[in-house]
């Protein structure tokens, strides 16, 4: 793979994160539990599209082929996108979508914090814009998972079963293949086996002032860095690419 | 909104935001939320989304106290003729602005 290749492939993965989560966020809109929290989610959603587009635009820039960051949101099939499994599972119930939020903003946090001193100018900057939003997302999610961790018997129980269920979507976004080593060794992207720690550190905080119990290394599934993705990315991308795909000329 | 019943257990407040430094926090309207914490980050989704603001207070509702619309003889009226109490009988100077 050329360098140019292996940019642009970090790129996607980078933006479709963003753009897959903000998705699934948008499809709380007019079902929230109350006025307020759907406001909040929209702004997390919506800051989320926002960070997926400047990384897609740079991306098709970077590919030089053509593809702006419509095309590439629009016409990819599953297989084509880079967005890590966890971003990509169903809301369920808010609890689950809470452990999911908290998870990757965890994640983008370290993540983002080390993208700050990318080579790559446009990377950089593009961290430090989304490093101020993910601040933010980690404040309401952590608040949330304490809340409903520290809350009733049920809520307890429900926010439990959450983070269990996701638990198995957490290795893989600490895995390192050749396009993560390229970047690093290049100075662009960073190393994130080794954020593991610091990323472990703030949930077993957080777990722990939830009265959460953390769940056992049982299982994990990956494979979304080549593009093999859960059945749920489909359904996504349908209810997503519909309108440009059936209607190409469509202006909005 | 799936059930409206929810918002019925969360209390209500009034947000109280500055737009800019050396300016008063002014009343821009009331949301609901379990405690102080939650109501704060709800003003700060639902009201600065267009960056309103440099800060912002909440007070749960049931914590103020208000005048009555009743009162208001007893309380205003005996003010009307005692012009005196207003500062228009001297010149402020330039550097003062707004009074």
């Amino acid at each position: 793979m050329s360098d140019n290749k292996m940019l642009f492939e970090y790129l996607l993965r980078l933006g479709d994160n963003s753009l897959i989560l903000g998705q699934r966020l948008a499809e709380w809109c007019g079902k929230s539990p109350v006025l307020e929290e759907e406001l909040a989610l929209m702004n997390v959603g919506l800051d989320l599209i926002g960070q997926a587009r400047l990384f897609l635009s740079y991306a098709g820039e970077v590919e030089d082929a053509g593809r702006d960051e419509d095309t590439l949101a629009f016409h990819r099939d599953a297989q084509e996108w880079r967005n890590l499994l966890l971003v990509e599972q169903p809301n369920g119930d808010f609890a689950k979508t809470m452990a999911r939020q908290l998870f990757i903003d965890c994640f983008q946090y370290v993540q983002f914090e080390g993208l700050l001193h990318s080579t790559d100018k446009t990377v950089s900057e593009i961290a430090a814009k989304s490093l101020k939003e993910i601040t933010y997302h980690r404040r309401h999610s952590r608040d949330w998972v304490i809340r409903l961790g520290d809350g009733t018997e049920e809520s307890h129980q429900k926010m439990q079963t959450a983070i269990e269920e996701l638990w198995g979507f957490v290795p893989e976004m600490f895995d390192m293949d050749n396009v993560d080593n390229a970047m690093l060794a290049a100075g662009i992207g960073v190393d994130v086996a080794a954020l593991k720690d610091r990323w472990d550190t703030m949930i077993n905080d957080i777990l722990a002032e939830a009265t959460l119990t953390r769940p056992e290394d049982t299982w994990s599934v990956r494979g979304s860095r080549v593009g093999k993705h859960s059945e749920h990315l489909g359904f996504l991308l349908a209810e997503m690419q519909f309108l440009p795909r059936a209607y190409p000329d469509a202006k909005w | 909104m799936t059930n409206s019943d929810n918002t019925a257990e969360f209390p209500l407040y009034e947000v109280f935001i500055r737009s800019k430094n050396g300016l008063h926090h002014k009343h821009v309207g009331s949301l609901h939320a379990a405690d102080g914490e939650m109501a704060l980050t709800n003003a700060r989704d639902v009201y600065t989304r267009r960056s309103e603001g440099v800060s912002i207070w909440v007070v749960k509702a049931s914590d103020m106290v208000s005048s009555n619309p009743d009162d208001r003889g007893a309380f205003y009226d005996p003010n009307d003729d005692k012009m005196y109490r207003h500062p228009t009988f001297y010149n402020s100077p330039d550097e003062v602005g707004h009074m």
